[in-house]
């Protein structure tokens, strides 16, 4: 019983000495639900709800071309398409349920587009835009393929809808690629608001939950969506040095492709921050839950060190031509600044931050000890 | 050999605590393979991955396709006979060998408790644990007995003794004692958890936790040694337990534990215990010819002794085990950062750490190139461990090199670009980006490409 009350002794002491040196002694009862709900109603769902108007609007200005191809309809329709991309980069983090199910990211934006492929489709007037095969001949890169890159001038491209003898099926070509951009955004919307939030924001389970999903969905847009193609590839930096200035974002229309890149960007520090869509209305967020569990790394907030490198990327970025694919040819030094600077912000997002909040990447429902 | 080994050699008592945990392991490690199967591991742990992450000097061992399912059809089988006691000696042999088989497949999965029921397996080839309560002695394969010398006892005591006092004396770190790491991290993850998740919140729960810890690791041997406190020993043994149970997914490593710590008791609880199991079964054996066990102690021994070679194996053994997890001290660097000598060391659960690796793979004279996809080759959890060891990134620089140069590549360098966070510090660089990984070779010597570590950790 001596040993028992020594013990006892000792632990006593021992909290007496460690808890005092700190102000903060409740590192987190952190609410992971409200978290959920405030991802679910503030960033998910209004974020497809504005992509659902933009895919709405690129069908009707789309018909409107079709009916009446000419300049002014061409140029309402690039519009349109411009607005809808750019939403799109908002939503690439929230690939979960029927975005996933229904391969939301790749048959919108899989880049460089097979422009072959897409003169083959026209040519026969035979496709089947679900096929796996097919993903890289529709979405936003065809439409800036057949807006932009088919002609030389606007006439020339208008031509192909008018004049050509397959003008027919380029029409067709345009009208089912734009249905099915709307039809996907439709599916999606519906389903968060016919009872998927609900599942959403109950689905606790430490390693398959909502939380889990959803922070390595987000890690994995801003490594594989962001990081490489917009930039990494182009760059060279996945084929050692060898430059793709073909294959950066929306190649053919060749004036929004840093604005897509900001805007990826922006939308990813506005999940980190919680941040109610298109706003700067601040929620329960993972840099809120980085400083409910005090995660510091060498004397600083780890959140901070996060927030200071997306300025960072976004500085560097600032720098970038409107034209990647310019930037890419003229001056690659500045890409691959940027690049440095988003592959610092992998290591600090995936190993860092997902080491602090204990939430690992598909984890195993194994054994660890 | 000094007179008093001679005589703890020669000294004898009750076998029940031993036959005692004969069954319970045959019995737990019965249903740790069914319970492996059932969560559908084997196939996806040995069956599915295309690569496999060997042991040093084992990378003869691997996965055998489908019939993996008979390597654990064949461990399953001959649990369950060492726990019933028949063809014991055969059946630990084959325990033993397949289960270790199994965990050398691929260390990926590597944990210290598989670890150590290799340990204990291979300890129980040299016990005479089927000489009651057993199949064996029933149809007088063996020689009914029911003493046996002491060491056969006390070298299981001994072998739990070295988990934990050394599971103990590796917490006395400065990262587990003075910053809470990783509990910290580890505990507020489970603030959801009822009635107690309240707490797992609180900075000086994670210090709490991670000083009973160690005072529990360093001091629960004595406890269950002594008659006195034994009870109460064993009472903070299934609190503990339980408690790691509740928190952290270790399997069946709480039970095996707990059921472990019953070797300290008395002979008399184990014969009790067993009475009730052969009762339970209808048999009578035990009851037949038991013996009141403090009879049993002052009996001498009248039948065939062990083999000769018995204490030396297990004396040799012992030394090993006592050595090995000091070999850390042979290296250099920082163990937490480099690893080399943290397996098979009874360090349990001391580092978060997470990395991140990505390979470029460049043959320079045919100019082709390639950065590698992980998921290409790696399961999640393989990459997952990959990224952090620096031994499991040369075998995979290796792999990658091999596989391209198949591809048509004449002599690809690999190198990586990988950033690793131990324990709540911000991730740096881990490995020299400018080494070509495939001209590095494995061995026991200090791997020079892991960058610098650029804290101190003090401590065991």
């Amino acid at each position: 019983m001596k040993n028992t009350l020594y013990l006892i002794g000792i632990v006593l002491i021992c909290f007496s000495c460690s808890s005092d040196n700190g102000s903060d002694t409740n590192i987190s009862n952190y609410d992971k639900q409200a978290m959920l709900i405030n991802w679910a109603d503030n960033l998910i769902i209004p974020a497809f709800t504005d992509y659902q108007t933009k895919t709405e609007d690129l069908e009707t200005k789309s018909s409107a071309f079709v009916n009446t191809p000419n300049t002014a309809t061409l140029g309402e329709l690039r519009t349109s398409w411009k607005m809808a991309y750019v939403t799109f980069q908002n939503i690439g983090i929230f690939d979960i349920g029927k975005a996933t199910d229904l391969h939301l990211i790749e048959t919108a934006n899989t880049y460089p587009t097979t422009t072959a492929s897409i003169d083959a489709n026209i040519a026969s007037g035979d496709y089947n835009l679900s096929a796996q095969t097919q993903f890289a001949s529709q979405g936003f890169p065809a439409l800036d393929y057949l807006l932009y890159g088919i002609g030389e001038t606007d006439q020339e491209i208008l031509a192909f809808y008018t004049t050509d003898t397959n003008a027919d099926n380029y029409k067709q070509y345009i009208t089912d690629l734009t249905a099915k951009l709307k039809s996907i955004a439709v599916s999606i919307l519906a389903d968060w608001n016919n009872g998927y939030r609900t599942t959403y924001i109950n689905n606790s389970n430490a390693v398959t939950g909502s939380l889990n999903q959803t922070a390595n969905n987000f890690v994995e847009d801003f490594e594989k969506v962001i990081r490489a193609p917009k930039v990494g590839i182009p760059a060279g930096k996945f084929s050692n040095g060898a430059l793709f200035p073909e294959k950066v974002e929306a190649y053919y229309n060749n004036t929004i492709g840093k604005s897509l890149l900001i805007e990826s960007i922006d939308a990813s520090l506005a999940f980190f921050e919680g941040k109610t869509y298109g706003t700067n209305i601040t929620g329960p967020s993972l840099k809120a839950y980085l400083n409910a569990v005090d995660a510091q790394a060498s004397g600083l907030p780890l959140s901070t060190i996060i927030t200071d490198q997306y300025d960072a990327i976004l500085i560097t970025c600032n720098l970038l031509s409107n034209s990647l694919s310019d930037q890419v040819t003229a001056d690659n030094s500045k890409m691959l600044t940027t690049y440095d600077a988003l592959q610092q912000n992998v290591v600090y997002l995936k190993v860092d931050m997902i080491s602090a909040l204990g939430l690992t990447i598909d984890y195993v429902d194994g054994d660890g000890d | 050999m000094s007179k008093q080994i001679r005589d703890y050699l020669n000294s004898y008592t009750d076998v029940a605590p031993l036959a005692f945990y004969r069954i319970a392991f045959g019995a737990m490690m019965f249903f740790s393979v069914i319970r492996f199967a059932a969560h559908g591991w084997i196939d996806k742990f040995y069956i599915q991955p295309i690569f496999h992450f060997s042991y040093y000097g084992f990378s003869w061992v691997k996965p055998l396709g489908f019939y993996t399912y008979l390597l654990f059809i064949i461990c399953g089988i001959s649990a369950i006979c060492v726990a019933i006691g028949y063809k014991y000696r055969l059946a630990i042999i084959l325990f033993f060998l397949s289960f270790t088989y199994i965990e050398l497949m691929d260390k990926t999965y590597y944990l210290n408790h598989y670890y150590f029921i290799s340990m204990v397996s291979f300890v129980m080839i040299f016990l005479p644990a089927n000489t009651i309560c057993s199949v064996d002695a029933k149809q007088k394969n063996v020689l009914f007995r029911n003493t046996v010398p002491r060491y056969t006892i006390d070298i299981l005591k001994v072998l739990l003794a070295i988990v934990y006092i050394y599971a103990g004396l590796f917490k006395l770190n400065t990262d587990w004692l003075l910053h809470a790491m990783p509990l910290k991290i580890w505990l507020p993850s489970k603030a959801g958890l009822p009635i107690i998740g309240a707490l797992l919140g609180k900075i000086w729960v994670a210090y709490a936790f991670s000083w009973f810890g160690a005072i529990y690791d360093l001091g629960i041997v004595f406890f269950l040694l002594y008659k006195r406190t034994r009870l109460f020993g064993f009472l903070i043994v299934v609190v503990f337990h339980v408690l790691t149970r509740i928190l952290f997914p270790i399997g069946i490593f709480p039970f095996v534990m707990i059921i472990s710590s019953l070797i300290f008791f008395s002979p008399s609880f184990h014969r009790n215990v067993l009475q009730k199991i052969m009762v339970f079964f209808g048999s009578k054996t035990l009851s037949d010819q038991s013996l009141n066990s403090e009879h049993v102690a002052i009996l001498n021994e009248t039948t065939k002794p062990l083999a000769k070679y018995t204490p030396v194996v297990l004396g040799v053994f012992i030394t090993i085990q006592l050595l090995l997890p000091f070999r850390y001290l042979c290296y250099p660097n920082e163990l937490f950062w480099t690893e080399e000598g943290y397996r098979f060391s009874w360090r349990v659960m001391l580092m978060e750490k997470a990395g991140y690796a990505e390979f470029t793979v460049n043959d320079i004279e045919t100019g082709q190139f390639k950065m590698v996809d992980n998921s290409e080759f790696l399961t999640r959890f393989q990459e997952k461990q990959m990224a952090f060891q620096p031994d499991f990134i040369l075998q995979y620089a290796h792999f990658l090199h091999d596989y391209y140069q198949k591809k048509g590549m004449i002599d690809p360098e690999v190198k990586v670009d990988c950033h690793v966070a131990l324990n709540g510090r911000l991730s740096q660089q881990y490995i020299d980006p400018n080494i070509n990984l495939a001209k590095q070779y494995e061995s026991f010597k200090p791997k020079t490409w892991i960058l610098p570590f650029n804290h101190t950790i003090e401590g065991f």
